[in-house]
């Protein structure tokens, strides 16, 4: 399901949340419990974490017996994405205004 | 160079303009002339002066934006404050615009950052209330750098 940049940015604005979604990101596939080992809260507020981070979109889960495998789902994170492109193409678009100007003006 | 892993976030503008440093500068701190560039203002090149950027107001914002003058480096470097203004002010966007000037053999290397956004400035600039997808053509482009 699409997800809006806010809904993104409120998910992720928790540092703890954050560091599982980077560390998913970064590292790949891991278990609840590998994520708990390096995260320094305790494994129901890591499953807590990662439920939001499923209901964002952001992570997907896979069974395996008795472990639950995490791992990142970059594609998600596109309409943030957009959104600083959409304000870094305001700049874009002011900085070819400038270089407009800057030719027209005496040296 | 925009990361979804900070508490804020930046945006970082460079290029490489074929003008004297001198000249850059001027476009930059001259209110007449950053009128032509960027939008009305009471700019001066003097740290701790208040100004406004004047737009059109539009439903959600009254077109104004707050700043206040935090460095001015002739020729070098200018930093002021941006902040959402009026009803939207307590709770609106409060950033800081940093341009710095470096001379290179064929003129000068512009570079402009804005930071301080906060996750929950989304919002503000969400849908038609900024007029941002007006520029929407270029997003193609912009998005290619990014990912």
């Amino acid at each position: 399901m699409p997800r809006t940049a806010n809904e993104l940015f409120i998910t992720l604005a928790d540092p703890t949340r954050r560091a599982i979604y980077e560390r998913l990101a970064r590292d790949g596939e891991q278990t609840v419990r590998a994520l708990t080992d390096r995260a320094g809260v305790s494994q129901p507020a890591v499953s807590k974490h990662l439920a939001v981070l499923k209901d964002a979109g952001l992570v997907r889960d896979r069974r395996n017996g008795r472990q639950t495998h995490y791992r990142a789902e970059p594609k998600a994170l596109k309409p943030l994405v957009n959104w600083m492109s959409l304000y870094g193409a305001f700049w874009r678009e002011r900085f070819d205004r400038l270089e407009t100007l800057l030719n027209r003006m005496d040296k | 160079m925009i990361m979804p892993d900070a508490a804020t976030r930046s945006i970082v503008i460079e290029r490489e303009m074929p003008h004297p440093a001198e000249k850059v500068w001027r476009a930059l701190t001259e209110s007449r002339l950053i009128e032509q560039w960027l939008m009305k203002n009471d700019f001066k090149p003097l740290v701790g002066h208040k100004f406004n950027f004047r737009s059109t107001p539009m439903p959600q914002w009254n077109g104004i934006t707050d700043c206040e003058v935090l460095i001015v480096e002739p020729h070098k470097k200018l930093s002021y404050t941006w902040a959402a203004s009026g009803d939207e002010a307590a709770k609106g966007w409060k950033t800081v615009v940093t341009w710095k000037l470096t001379p290179t053999k064929g003129g000068v290397h512009v570079r402009m950052e804005q930071s301080g956004f906060r996750p929950e400035d989304e919002g503000s600039f969400k849908g038609a209330s900024y007029g941002w997808q007006k520029f929407v053509g270029t997003l193609e482009y912009v998005a290619g750098e990014l990912v």
